[in-house]
């Protein structure tokens, strides 16, 4: 192995492909998005340069604030309801499933399979008012309770969108736990129960920390992606009521393609990269203090 | 040692430096701005046309005038149409006036091919009047049609006017009559008559707040009438601004109507064709639409309370300058032509085009273009009719709420409406919004 590794010319014929292909689709196109944040102007008026102008803008937009602050609210949320469900449903299948556990583990993860378009109309004839009450206001009505109008107000928009992303994405969740927990060697377990370890202190003393990688990653995943929603979001509120669920990839995409202002498009571009990365890195930093030392 | 790790930084800074430059370079000149039409050859080789996917009647009867009255002109160009969601249209027109791609008719919206729009500017946007006048065939627009595409694109003609329509309110007249209810020419009377309609348990005014320009409608109607016919245009150059506080006054007077009950509840979820539904299925004694509601109130199918559907203009408020017969009026989508496309084929087009659309529109559907109707049309529906009438006798037109928004404006005032109905923002706030956006437009 270290022949092949100390040979440069083996090195290159390793990395160079990959390499190339890494510049190709993601180097470049930062590279080039940064270019166009400098910028102002679209393809068909051309490009007039602003220096940091887009910055500025985005730095004093009211509503580039409002988008960030939903993104940080509608990721903590979905992270943390996605990772505490997928532990849940996860340690179900390997602690009281068992080897039953195929059936439900499939049918939990056949939403994630389904197109979003679809699962967005589901939802909102779900929780429909008008003209036409949906399942969820018949079942108020006959509990006795006011129908709600989900879809006329920020919050209820939020709920909506919370529970659909929850129920699209919580069999992917749970499976990768899953694959985690199964990883747990038996001896270890059956050597804490022994030493008398049950139920709760189980799960807080040995499960958890044997889980912790796989659980880390699962939490890097799952606030990546929230950070970046988009395609449920336009499915079922298109950003609205208002822009009260527009979170800043929507705003990216309605600048650049719906105001045409493909410059400052970018800087929210730019801005989300940022944010993906800064919470990535926050995770893993945090996950590499010594616990041993407390 | 230290002379290859030297050489081997220097390579490095060399690459990201001519990197990030070729990039900068790259992206700056991605679009050279300004390039003019080359003179028109045929270079087309068929009369493509890109419009919407929500847009069903240009593409069927231009289908139709291809196999019959256009044959001769199909068989040296055929037809070919494509159509894309109304949603990302305007992405797709992008990018392909990017390349220099556009085909021969797009629907490319307002902003951009309006006098200087980024289509406009660079040349992409053939001038109809002029080709027209060329074509000796200026004259097969109606004289309205002309007026309203000037007034709308600041006095050049961007666009074909394939539809022409007049926006009113269109009411049952059965419920009103059941209601000893007449048609209501001042907002007062308006108000009054809802209130009996919902007293009655009836349905006053249905709209989509899905789509949200059947809502914001309601202001630009109101404006006109209170402000007069240059309501928008004081706006537009600067005379005035949506936070004044007659224009304040007249996004409260439809939050009014609202909060008084007379739009549906749930006026939010609702979508477009279920607000029409609601119409023409009786459900709804009121709805601000266009004339372009002929097409579902002339099929039998769709159109459930038949005679019942009847228009009238939007009414007068007390003390305003506008006239309760100057009707909001547009040309239908924008459909313009490329410059680059055009040529004595696309010119032949052009020409049967212009000489059977209105005719055949009238025949086929019962709704009106920008064409004149050539030849005689037969049994015209009794309430194509009245409305064919209305527009004769209308001496003037004005636009309509968004028609001089720029695309942000223009966006927000449709996304913001339904919040704005149900009383989520404030009349003010939804005024200070859409003031914003056309202060702050880059």
């Amino acid at each position: 192995m270290n022949s092949v590794l100390g040979n440069k010319k083996a090195i290159v014929v390793l990395l160079g492909p990959a390499l190339l292909v890494f510049v190709g689709v993601m180097v470049i196109p930062v590279v080039w998005s940064f270019a166009y944040s400098l910028y102002t102007g679209n393809v068909i008026r051309g490009f007039t340069f602003v220096g940091f102008d887009n910055f500025v803008r985005l730095f004093n937009d009211d509503e580039a604030h409002e988008a960030f602050f939903f993104t940080l609210k509608y990721s903590v949320v979905v992270t943390a309801a996605q990772i505490v469900l997928g532990y849940a449903l996860a340690l179900l299948y390997v602690f009281v499933l068992k080897k039953s556990s195929t059936f439900v583990r499939t049918m939990v993860f056949f939403p994630v399979v389904l197109p979003t378009v679809a699962v967005s109309l589901l939802f909102s004839r779900f929780f429909q008012f008008a003209p036409q009450e949906g399942p969820i206001n018949s079942l108020l009505k006959f509990l006795g309770a006011d129908t709600i109008d989900f879809m006329a107000t920020g919050p209820g928009s939020f709920l909506v969108l919370v529970l659909m992303d929850l129920w699209r994405s919580q069999g992917f969740y749970a499976v990768l736990l899953y694959a985690g927990l199964i990883d747990i060697p038996d001896e270890i377990l059956d050597s804490a129960r022994v030493d008398g370890a049950k139920g709760g202190k189980l799960l807080r003393h040995i499960i958890l920390p044997m889980s912790l990688p796989v659980l880390l990653s699962s939490v890097v995943f799952s606030f990546n992606s929230s950070l970046k929603v988009f395609d449920s979001v336009l499915a079922l509120t298109r950003g609205g009521p208002g822009n009260d669920t527009t979170p800043l990839n929507l705003f990216m995409y309605k600048t650049s393609f719906l105001y045409s202002d493909y410059g400052y498009g970018s800087t929210i571009a730019i801005l989300i990269t940022v944010l993906c990365l800064v919470v990535t890195l926050f995770i893993f930093r945090s996950s590499r203090r010594d616990l041993t030392k407390d | 040692m230290i002379k290859n790790v030297k050489r081997r930084r220097n390579l490095a800074l060399t690459v990201t430096a001519c990197l990030s430059v070729s990039v900068l370079a790259l992206s700056g000149c991605a679009q050279a701005s300004g390039s003019q039409p080359t003179a028109g050859g045929d270079t087309a080789t068929k009369l493509s046309i890109l419009v919407t996917t929500e847009n069903t009647q240009v593409p069927a009867e231009l289908k139709k005038l291809a196999d019959k009255q256009c044959s001769t002109q199909s068989q040296s160009l055929p037809l070919s149409i494509e159509q894309a969601p109304s949603a990302s249209i305007q992405e797709k027109i992008q990018l392909l006036a990017g390349q220099d791609a556009l085909p021969v008719m797009f629907a490319a919206g307002n902003s951009y091919i309006d006098k200087g729009g980024d289509l406009q500017k660079n040349g992409q946007i053939l001038d109809v009047e002029g080709t027209f006048k060329d074509l000796g065939i200026l004259d097969q627009i109606t004289p309205s049609a002309l007026s309203t595409l000037k007034k709308l694109y600041t006095d050049t003609v961007p666009s074909l006017p394939f539809q022409y329509n007049i926006e009113g309110i269109w009411y049952n007249k059965k419920i009103f009559d059941a209601n000893n209810i007449a048609v209501p020419t001042t907002w007062s009377e308006l108000t009054a008559a809802s209130e009996k309609l919902k007293k009655a348990g009836v349905t006053p005014i249905t709209a989509s707040g899905q789509t949200g320009w059947t809502i914001s409608r309601w202001i630009g109607a109101y404006l006109f009438r209170s402000l007069g016919q240059n309501a928008m245009l004081d706006v537009k150059e600067g005379r005035a601004k949506l936070t004044d506080a007659k224009y304040v006054e007249a996004a409260k007077a439809i939050q009014d109507l609202a909060k008084a009950g007379y739009f549906p509840e749930g006026v939010s979820g609702i979508d477009y064709d279920t607000a029409n539904n609601q119409f023409l299925s009786g459900q709804a004694a009121m709805m601000y639409m266009g004339s372009w509601l002929l097409a579902k109130v002339n099929d039998p199918a769709q159109n459930k309370i038949g005679d019942a559907a009847q228009f009238m203009p939007f009414p007068e408020v007390s003390g305003g300058k506008g006239k309760i017969d100057e009707y909001p009026a547009n040309a239908g989508s924008p459909t313009s032509v490329n410059p680059k496309m055009y040529g004595p084929k696309v010119g032949d087009w052009i020409k049967c085009i212009a000489t059977n659309y209105g005719a055949d529109s009238l025949q086929n559907s019962g709704t009106f273009s920008g064409f004149k109707v050539n030849g005689t049309v037969d049994a015209v529906p009794p309430i194509t009719a009245d409305i064919q009438k209305r527009i004769d006798a209308s001496t003037s037109s004005v636009l309509w709420f968004e028609a001089l928004f720029n695309a942000k404006a223009t966006q927000d005032a449709k996304d913001y409406a339904a919040a704005f109905l149900t009383g989520s923002t404030s009349a003010q706030d939804y005024m200070s919004l859409l003031q914003k956006d056309l202060d702050t437009a880059h």
